[in-house]
């Protein structure tokens, strides 16, 4: 089973919908609770985990308080039943699935569709 | 002489009571308005006088110093250090000194404390006789005792007990003599003197009670050989130390026709005034509005704050009308404490004694006709004075008999509490802080944790005897103000650290999953957890790993997912994403081919090299990818992990010791090699350092580590609890003179029992003075093994010394661990765009000003290398 990540539009190569999802990885390569980063097309960097319950989940993996790439290195967690990652740096936790900073709402972090594909 | 224009003060004597007198009068402007001239006979400024006797524990004079390098500068104070004053003129106002200094004064102070009484026997001033009251006294019986076997301390007091520790220390075979029937006649009574006894005793010192010194018997050369006693026997004696009390130091006052007591004291009324307007007495040379001379140092320092206020011009400050003698003392590691009408002197009372001979305890209550307690006598368990003296003058909540009996023998668990004190009962005897204040504290100022209590009122800063009744006056009052006190590490488990480590350490734990769902909040179990238990049980696994059954190794399965990132990749994370690499160089000693290794390393991978405050060389700037190459080049070379990513040991920092430096007294950096060795790859609740120092000079710096040690010519002194950083603390002495073997043993003991007990991210020196009971309790668990638990400490010791294993190595040794080594889990061998660097100094520096930028220059998939080995951004070199 592979982990795929669904780009932005602009890069889809000639807008097709078979090349929305980009292949990232094999699913064993993750750990749950622990993150990898994967490089994108456009030089970008996203950060993919798997939580307890074996579900995956894709953020950019820059961290906005730092600027520092990291955020595949932090711990996850959760917390009132949301699922969390919190920056190795200085540890603000970012919602896997919305993106939004726990600890200051008015920072977030995008947030990339992932799913299994064969 | 007339008074200057800017009035002139005099203090004669510059000791405790002197200084804090200084205090007050620039606390209270007096310094800015008026010349201040000190006059002082000993040739250093004030010193803790109280504590004189752990100079003998390794503390130095400047350690014992009460003020700070610059108060006299700052506050413009003239200090004649070693030129006593010797004569008064009251009539022209002046005081002339030994060197010949005459000073006109508007006000003149007299704070020359006291001398030590020495008995009027033949031969007192024989050579090896001494007394016990300066820094200058106890180096010269130091140095006289490196000639002796045997020495006798004329005195069973307070001081005459310390002196007897004292000449015991400096391993003389031992003797007091003391006139009175028993030891610490003023404080104790028979009972309590006799338990006191049975115990000194014990430690191997001779007492003699009922008899005193009639003549010093010296030799020909006019050196003491022996004591012949009052009962008409001799003792032979290389040494003799007179501490047989102390009398107030009024003679200048006489001479210029001052009142003093009839038995000595200079006549002072409530504001510490003479009879002479112009002149003040204050501390131990004082006579006392209400009679009495106090030999207390808390007495002394209410006398400053109130001769100050008076001479500032403050009349409605307090009085000194008498003081509260009350003590609680720890001699020769025996509690002693007394209080109020300790000796039963009211008309009417009756006693309550419980004694127990075996155990060398002894408790006696004074009651008064009405039932109201009147005083007491504590020896061997002082424990309960904390809430006793507090009590003194009311009907206590419970029978008498209950108050004394020992814990768990009879005596309802908890009845006596602090609850049951009123709000005027003074809690912090040292501060004088009394319930309503901590109450107050907590309910008025939102104070809501004994540190935040501390700092607010003071309690519990002095002695600290005080922190169990502050603690839970501090609960009670947050309990009763609604506020839920949950001491949960976090939001997934209700337990502290030291709950879970019970908790994986008796159920024989292996798995955080299983913790959390067996252990954790209702609401959290089944969950992920958090980033702050996560790495918390991790490490309480790894330091348990060879007892719980746990693989040793902190990376593989789920033990992986709980570490920080440091902890994951073996290295410190640096803030633009780059690594730096730390090996372990034991003691900071290092041969001249590892140093060249570690040069080349850092040449051929571009790394930034700096020598870090542990005595070792951290490499900085490589990416994720790099770490395994860098490491094999260093496994190789021989160097292994430095755990400087982990809450673990980091290093045990040395000076060069005996060895080479000619004032060292034994072999510091072995014992720093040993120590690094034996406890490297130790997981505990926060980083500890460590340091070995081969003199006393202390150039390792240890006492500001976690454990440190410091040599003497007898062997070892271990230190304690020892903090830099942002709150600097000094360790405290834990235990003296010890062999190699006994000081490993020990720093097994207390390292694991830190473990054992402290919070997450606590370290030793917060630990020390959060946990109840403080240093004396460590020493008791891990020194007296009070809680039989020095076995299992040991043990689990030793199973991590023989399971350690270079994590660094095992790493490097198998490909499936190797695998995580990469910046890009889809792209193995590209390097991180993002970790870029720039030059600074002949060195690189992280460029920052990339990482804030919108975007990145790009390295885009198709012209990533795929397969590994790419080297462009390495560094220079390409071997």
């Amino acid at each position: 089973m592979t982990l795929a990540v669904s780009l932005p539009t602009e890069q889809r190569p000639d807008h097709q919908e078979d090349s929305h999802w980009l292949p990232v990885c094999d699913r064993s390569a993750l750990t749950p609770g622990r993150g990898v980063a994967a490089l994108l097309p456009d030089g970008g960097q996203v950060a993919l985990f798997l939580d307890r319950a074996g579900r995956p989940y894709a953020i950019d993996n820059r961290d906005p308080f730092t600027g520092a790439y990291v955020l595949s290195r932090g711990l996850t967690g959760s917390a009132d039943g949301r699922p969390f990652v919190a920056s190795p740096l200085l540890k603000q936790r970012f919602d896997l699935e919305t993106g939004t900073c726990l600890d200051d709402p008015a920072v977030s972090v995008p947030v990339y569709r992932v799913r299994e594909i064969n | 002489m007339a008074a200057t224009a800017v009035p002139t003060l005099v203090l004669i004597g510059h000791g405790m009571v002197g200084q804090r007198f200084l205090e007050a009068l620039a606390d209270r402007g007096v310094t800015e308005r008026a010349r201040v001239v000190v006059l002082c006979e000993e040739p250093r400024p004030a010193y803790d006088r109280v504590q004189l006797t752990s100079y003998f524990s390794g503390r130095t004079p400047e350690d014992l110093s009460l003020i700070d390098p610059d108060f006299m500068a700052r506050h413009g104070i003239e200090l004649h250090l070693g030129d006593p004053a010797t004569a008064i003129d009251r009539a022209a106002r002046t005081v002339t000194a030994r060197s010949g200094l005459t000073v006109a004064y508007d006000t003149l102070v007299l704070a020359t404390g006291s001398y030590p009484f020495v008995p009027p026997v033949p031969g007192a001033d024989s050579a090896g006789c001494f007394v016990y009251r300066t820094v200058e006294d106890l180096l010269a019986i130091e140095e006289y005792a490196k000639n002796c076997r045997t020495g006798t301390v004329v005195g069973g007091g307070l001081l005459g007990l310390e002196a007897a520790g004292a000449l015991k220390g400096l391993g003389l075979r031992t003797r007091i003599v003391e006139f009175q029937p028993r030891l610490m006649a003023v404080q104790v009574d028979e009972g309590g003197g006799s338990a006191l006894r049975r115990t000194v005793e014990e430690m191997d010192i001779d007492v003699h009670t009922g008899v005193g010194g009639k003549e010093i018997v010296a030799g020909g050369d006019g050196a003491v050989r022996a004591m012949e006693l009052s009962d008409g026997s001799r003792v032979e004696t290389d040494l003799v130390i007179f501490s047989a009390g102390v009398r107030p130091r009024d003679q200048l006052a006489r001479d210029c026709g001052l009142a003093v007591g009839e038995r000595g004291g200079i006549v002072v009324d409530e504001r510490c005034r003479t009879e002479d307007p112009a002149v003040y007495a204050i501390g131990e040379c004082a006579l006392a509005a209400d009679g009495k001379v106090y030999g207390l140092v808390a007495p002394g320092y209410e006398m400053a704050a109130t001769a100050a206020a008076t001479i500032a011009g403050d009349h409605e400050a307090a009085a000194f009308t008498g003081a509260d003698t009350s003590t609680k003392l720890k001699l020769l590691g025996v509690d002693v404490a007394s209080f109020g009408d300790a000796h039963g002197a009211t008309p009417g009372c009756l006693d309550v004694v419980y004694a127990d001979s075996r155990s060398g305890v002894y408790k006696k209550l004074v009651i008064g006709a009405d039932g109201e307690l009147l005083g007491g006598v504590l020896v061997g368990d002082a424990e309960s004075y904390g809430l006793l003296r507090p009590l003194t003058g009311t009907v206590p909540p419970l029978a008498p008999e209950q108050l004394v009996l020992p814990a768990g023998a009879g005596a309802p668990a908890g009845a006596l509490g602090p609850a049951a004190l009123p709000d005027d009962a003074v809690i912090c005897n040292c501060h004088n802080v009394t319930k309503g204040t901590i109450r107050s504290a907590v309910s008025e100022h939102s104070c809501t944790t004994v540190p935040e209590v501390k700092k607010c009122t003071k309690a519990g800063t002095g002695c600290g005897s005080c922190v169990k009744a502050l603690t839970t006056l501090v609960n009670d009052e947050l309990t009763a103000g609604g506020v839920v006190v949950d001491q949960g590490l976090c939001g997934c488990f209700p337990h502290t650290r030291a709950e879970l480590y019970e908790i994986v350490r008796t159920r024989r734990l292996t798995s955080y999953a299983e913790l959390l769902d067996g252990h954790g909040r209702a609401e959290a179990r089944g969950g992920d957890g958090c980033e702050t238990c996560k790495p918390t049980v991790a490490s309480i696994i790894a330091s348990l790993a060879p007892t719980v059954g746990a693989d040793g190794y902190v990376l593989d399965g789920e033990q992986s997912a709980l570490q920080d990132t440091n902890d994951h990749f073996l290295a410190n994370l640096q803030r633009n994403g780059s690594y730096s690499v730390v090996p372990r160089i034991p003691g900071g000693e290092i041969t001249p081919e590892k140093l060249i290794t570690i040069g080349e390393v850092a040449r051929d991978f571009g790394l930034y090299t700096k020598i870090t405050g542990g005595q070792r060389i951290d490499l900085f700037g490589a990416r994720v990818d790099q770490l395994p190459r860098i490491w094999a080049r260093l496994v190789d070379a021989g160097f292994e992990s430095g755990h400087a990513y982990g809450k673990a040991l980091r290093t045990v920092k040395s000076c060069v010791g005996q060895t080479w430096c000619r004032y060292g007294v034994q072999d510091s950096v072995r014992m720093a090699i040993d120590l690094e060795l034996r406890y490297r790859g130790l997981r505990s609740p926060h980083k500890l350092k460590s340091a070995v120092s081969g003199c006393a000079r202390e150039c390792a710096e240890a006492r500001g580590k976690d454990f440190g040690v410091i040599a003497t010519s007898n062997g070892w002194n271990l230190y304690v609890g020892g903090n830099g950083g942002a709150d600097p603390r000094h360790a405290d002495l834990l235990a003296q003179d010890l062999s190699d073997a006994e000081l490993i043993r020990l720093i097994d003991r207390f390292l694991m029992f830190y473990i054992r007990t402290a919070d997450r991210l606590e370290r030793t020196s917060a630990w020390l003075e959060r946990i109840e009971g403080g240093l004396d309790h460590v020493r008791d668990v891990v020194v007296h093994d009070s809680l039989g638990l020095c076995g299992e400490l040991e043990s689990l010791m030793a199973a991590h010394v023989s399971a350690y294993r270079d994590e660094w190595a095992d790493t490097l040794a198998d490909p499936d661990r190797l695998a995580r080594f990469v910046s890009f889990v889809n792209a193995p061998g590209a390097p991180d765009p993002a970790v870029r660097f720039v030059p600074e100094r002949d060195q690189i520096k992280p460029d920052l000003p990339l990482l804030s930028g919108p975007t990145l220059p790009v390295r885009t998939l198709a012209d990533a290398p795929t397969a590994s080995g790419t080297r462009t951004l390495e560094g220079t070199a390409t071997r």
